[in-house]
């Protein structure tokens, strides 16, 4: 956080350019290749040494379906992308980082070359979301080495060669918990145990088998895990039946935390622009609050695939072409509201009856296993939309086509999805 | 190995590198004396000095007269001179105590009476109303309270560090992995058996901290014994720094300073810390009873404040005895100072202490005289008040390097990592890089720079130098440095 005293002397430079990107994942990429092609100059910078986001790291197959249409590794995903970004002209500049917003409103940058304030037209905020660790968790115990999440074990064991350990527990069993699995057998890493507080794996049987090929491994549902051991290293971890109350105790080297994703949101909160829960709010065309700042990607909607981060992307290029156009900022909109069993929705905001989300859909997640009911959105008890949904699985994505138009008021309350179980 | 073989005798062996021991051998290292540090951690400050609540206490609240208010006001304006010449981090939000009950509410007075016998004149008290302009997100419920301007936060890892550090370059020698097992007293001077070998001495200076008691009988006394008392913390995320800017200090107990909320020097938010009494010197895990106890606290003092991101948690012994002051002890005949059990405002008082460690030594005839061309240290800046490199356009001009951040949440540049890897007191793993530049301590807990800077530390790594070797061969390192 830049104190006013920091602010008092700009000795870097101020750059102008029509938009900004910041964030080089699947989202900023996918954005910056749209807005290239409507000719618009655009700048995107990217914290680490190359592009690509996190499909760098995710070694396995599953990337690209619904914006490629073909079926990719994730370091080729990320490749292919950054190949293209190049290509089309983008202005990139890698080991750049956005670090805080000057007193103007400019985004400024830290990078070898020194701090640049960048004076945007338009700024897309694209910067991912990341997985909750150990500690945000508060799972209590020593802190020893060994304690990882899926992300740094991908780096670790992909990007650097680095080893791993001998015996792993896999806190999590949704996508990415197998994702990490995958990464662990590979490198030769004994799974001893997957772990749950869910009472059912929330991952596709097929995903499963093509994680853990031959190997079986224990799954435990309904379990917590209690405390870590060991002092230097870890030498186990302890799990409690969420049921029974029962403790008892894995022996491992190594535990990796997957899933629980936060946002990537400091810049987001540390701007003008309004929350909705851990993402910055926006509408059916990713714009935020403030005029000129867009939002894409993990970001707005912790965590969905790659293909479908890239979708929003798209989006938001689009906006933000028409925006460069036309300078137009909704003024009116109401917001709309996740509650309880629902975590969150994207969008976040309704501004207009016509503009429709990515894809169509909105998107949401439960905390729990649920169903059958019906999914529905209401305005001051006026049901807009309503889905017949016999499950629904904690840890997966939800989505849900809304209709061409809504008949919101946008002078009304906000509009609520809300859950209503059948009898 | 014998005494009588011509081994090299040091003035002063100093036992343990916390803050405590640290102090004491910058202290020394300002005197032609030859000053050995045995360390049995890996790198100084391991110990409960980098697990507390990095608070710099005034005093206010000490038991006027103890050795403890004393050192505790000697200690005050010495460390705010050093912190300021050094670089080390420190702040003076000043805090606030708050009364949440009228039994709280009566004792503010007394308090306010107290912290004038100890020397803090500007200590006053502050109505409910005061209270909640100064800290508008205090939690409902809040009688009214103290304010005391002169508390302050400061940076735990970086002032063993910078004390080492000045020690070392004025020749005081470090022996890192270097556990004292027994003293054998030899000659005139002391034998001190370590894991490492033996070492010569005339002094003996105890500063183990949580082994105090432990040296303490190794020297033949049976003083007092520690009682670890576990702290336990949570560190919240820096977004949630704006809910507070003062220290919020509840009514102390005869027991403990009780639970309290603090900015860090790093922008984060800290709650803690829990008491609890244990038998295990190395107790330092955290316990679901112990966090949802200070979840349930800090729910009342700042309610906004537990719906952040919680960034990490930890927990520290206290060396408590059965007394409830120091226990500094100079025994002349024998040539011993015993420095123990310094058991919760150790950090504040870390320099008080030293310069009451010189007086003893002094008082008991050791000869002191200043040594000439003493060099001070300038550590670099980890505190969110100082110039950080990655703020900094004429450092990142001058070495590209300071513009490449790695560690992204504390916006950790690879040209501190690599200065922290170099120098006279280098990093040697990822918790001593963390304590010297803060890489890894953010939000995401290394997700996205841990293997970035695992990497550099494998290939960085240099190979073991006098300061740094795991060998067992104290003896062929005892020739002291050049002064
Ligand atoms: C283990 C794992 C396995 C996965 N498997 C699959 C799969 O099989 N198929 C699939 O479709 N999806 C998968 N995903 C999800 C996919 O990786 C994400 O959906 C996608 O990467 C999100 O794209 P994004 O652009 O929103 O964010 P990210 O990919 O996270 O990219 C954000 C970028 O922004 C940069 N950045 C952030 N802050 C700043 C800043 N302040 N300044 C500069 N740059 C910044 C980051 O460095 C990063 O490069 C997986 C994810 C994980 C973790
Ligand atoms: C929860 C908590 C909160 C606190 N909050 C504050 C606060 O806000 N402000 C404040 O001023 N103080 C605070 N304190 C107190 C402060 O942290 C301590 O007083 C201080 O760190 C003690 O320093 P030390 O050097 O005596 O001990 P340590 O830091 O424990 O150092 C002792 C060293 O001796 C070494 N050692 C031990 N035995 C041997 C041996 N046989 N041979 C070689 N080496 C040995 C150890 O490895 C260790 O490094 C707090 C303490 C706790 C636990």
């Amino acid at each position: 956080m830049t104190t006013p005293a920091h602010r008092a002397h700009w000795a870097g430079r101020v750059r102008q350019v029509d938009a900004l990107i910041v964030g080089g994942g699947p989202a900023g990429l996918a954005a910056s290749l749209m807005l290239r092609s409507a000719g618009v100059h655009v700048a995107l910078i990217e914290r680490e040494r190359s592009l690509g986001g996190i499909p760098r790291h995710s070694r396995h197959t599953g990337y690209g379906l619904r914006d490629l249409h073909r079926v990719l590794s994730g370091p080729s995903y990320a490749a292919h992308y950054a190949a293209l970004a190049e290509q089309a002209g983008v202005e990139i500049h890698l080991t750049t980082t956005a670090t805080d917003w000057s007193a103007e409103g400019h985004l400024v940058t830290t990078s070898p070359s020194g701090r640049v304030q960048w004076a945007a037209k338009a700024v897309l905020l694209a910067t991912g979301c990341r997985e909750r660790p150990r500690s945000a968790r508060l799972v209590p115990g020593d802190r020893p080495a060994g304690v990882l999440t899926t992300g740094t074990l991908q780096q670790l064991a992909d990007l650097f060669h680095l080893p791993i350990g001998e015996r792993a527990v896999v806190v999590g069993a949704e996508h990415v918990s197998f994702s990490a699995v995958h990464t662990l057998l590979t490198h030769g890493v004994a799974v001893a145990a997957m772990v749950t507080d869910q009472p059912a794996s929330q991952s596709y049987t097929l995903l499963r088998a093509l994680a853990c090929g031959r190997h079986r491994l224990p799954l435990h549902v309904d379990t917590d895990v209690v405390a870590i051991l060991g002092s230097e290293r870890v030498r186990g971890v302890e799990l409690e039946d969420r049921r029974s109350h029962a403790r008892w105790s894995v022996p491992c080297d190594t535990v990796v935390f997957t899933g629980a994703w936060v946002p990537d949101y400091e810049l987001a909160r540390t701007s003008p622009v309004a929350m909705s829960g851990p993402h910055p709010r926006v509408d059916q065309w990713l714009r935020t609050a403030r005029p000129g700042l867009f939002a894409a990607g993990n970001l707005v909607h912790a965590a969905e695939p790659a293909d479908v981060c890239a979708l929003g992307g798209r989006q938001a290029a689009r906006s933000i072409v028409q925006y460069l156009t036309h300078g137009e900022w909704p003024e009116r909109g109401v917001e709309l509201v996740a509650s309880d069993p629902f975590m969150w929705t994207h969008p976040s905001q309704l501004t207009s009856t016509l503009e429709r989300p990515t894809r169509g859909r909105l998107l949401t997640r439960v905390r729990h296993f649920l169903g059958p009911g019906v999914i529905e959105l209401v305005q001051s008890d006026r049901v807009l939309h309503a889905v017949r949904r016999p499950r629904l699985v904690p840890n997966r994505s939800i989505s849900i086509a809304l209709p061409a138009s809504l008949r919101v008021d946008l002078t009304a309350g906000p509009v609520e999805l809300r859950w209503r179980q059948a009898r | 190995m014998g005494a009588a073989d011509g081994k090299f005798t040091y003035d002063v062996a100093i036992v343990g590198a916390g803050v405590v021991g640290a102090a004491i051998a910058r202290e020394l290292s300002t005197y032609e004396l030859r000053t050995v540090v045995l360390e049995a951690g890996h790198d100084v400050g391991t110990g409960t000095s980098k697990a507390n609540t990095a608070i710099r206490h005034t005093g206010f609240d000490a038991k006027p007269g103890s050795l403890e208010a004393t050192l505790l006001k000697r200690a005050y304006p010495l460390l705010g001179d050093y912190a300021a010449r050094a670089g080390i981090p420190l702040e003076t939000p000043g805090a606030l105590l708050v009364a949440w009950s009228p039994e709280q509410l009566a004792r503010i007075d007394a308090l306010r009476l107290q912290a004038k016998v100890n020397g803090c004149d500007d200590v006053h008290a502050v109505s409910a109303e005061a209270l909640y302009a100064a800290e508008p997100k205090l939690g409902p419920g809040a009688l009214g309270g103290l304010a005391v301007p002169g508390e302050g936060i400061v940076c735990p890892f970086t002032m063993p560090l910078a004390f080492a550090t000045e020690a070392v370059i004025n020749g005081v020698r470090l022996e890192l992995d270097t556990a004292v097992e027994s003293i054998e007293p030899d000659a005139g001077a002391y034998e001190l058996v370590t894991s490492r070998g033996r070492v010569r001495a005339r002094w003996v200076v105890n500063a183990a901290g949580l082994s105090s008691d432990l040296v303490d009988r190794m020297m033949g006394h049976e003083r007092f014994t520690i009682h670890p008392r576990r702290g336990q913390l949570i560190v919240f995320d820096k977004l949630a720094s704006p809910l507070v800017s003062s220290i919020l200090l509840p009514v102390p107990t005869p027991v403990s300073k009780g639970v309290l909320i603090a900015p860090t020097v790093f922008g984060n938010v800290l709650l803690g810390p829990t008491a609890e009494d244990l038998d295990d010197r190395t107790g330092t895990q955290t316990t679901r009873e112990g966090l949802d106890d200070l979840l349930a606290k800090g729910r009342t003092i700042l309610p906004a404040l537990v719906d952040e991101e919680v960034t990490a948690t930890y927990a520290g012994l206290r060396a408590a005895t059965e007394y409830a002051d120091y226990q500094i002890h100079c025994d002349a005949a024998q040539r011993y100072v015993c420095v123990g059990g310094i058991r919760s405002t150790g950090l504040s008082a870390a320099m008080g202490i030293a310069a009451h460690v010189v007086d003893l030594l002094q008082d008991a005839g050791v000869v002191l005289r200043h040594a000439a061309g003493h060099r001070e240290v300038r550590m670099r800046p980890v505190g969110e008040s100082q110039q950080r490199p990655f703020r900094d356009n004429d450092a990142i001009a001058s070495r590209p390097e300071y513009g490449e951040i790695l560690c992204f949440c504390e916006r950790v540049t690879r040209g501190e990592v690599l200065d922290a890897l170099a120098g006279p007191l280098p990093a040697r793993s990822t918790d001593g890089l963390r304590r010297r530049t803060r890489a890894g301590l953010g939000r995401c807990q290394g997700f996205y720079c841990s293997a970035t800077i695992s990497a550099l530390l494998h290939d960085r790594r240099e190979p073991p130098t006098a300061q740094s070797r795991d060998a067992d061969d104290l003896v062929a390192s005892q020739v002291p440095r050049n002064r």
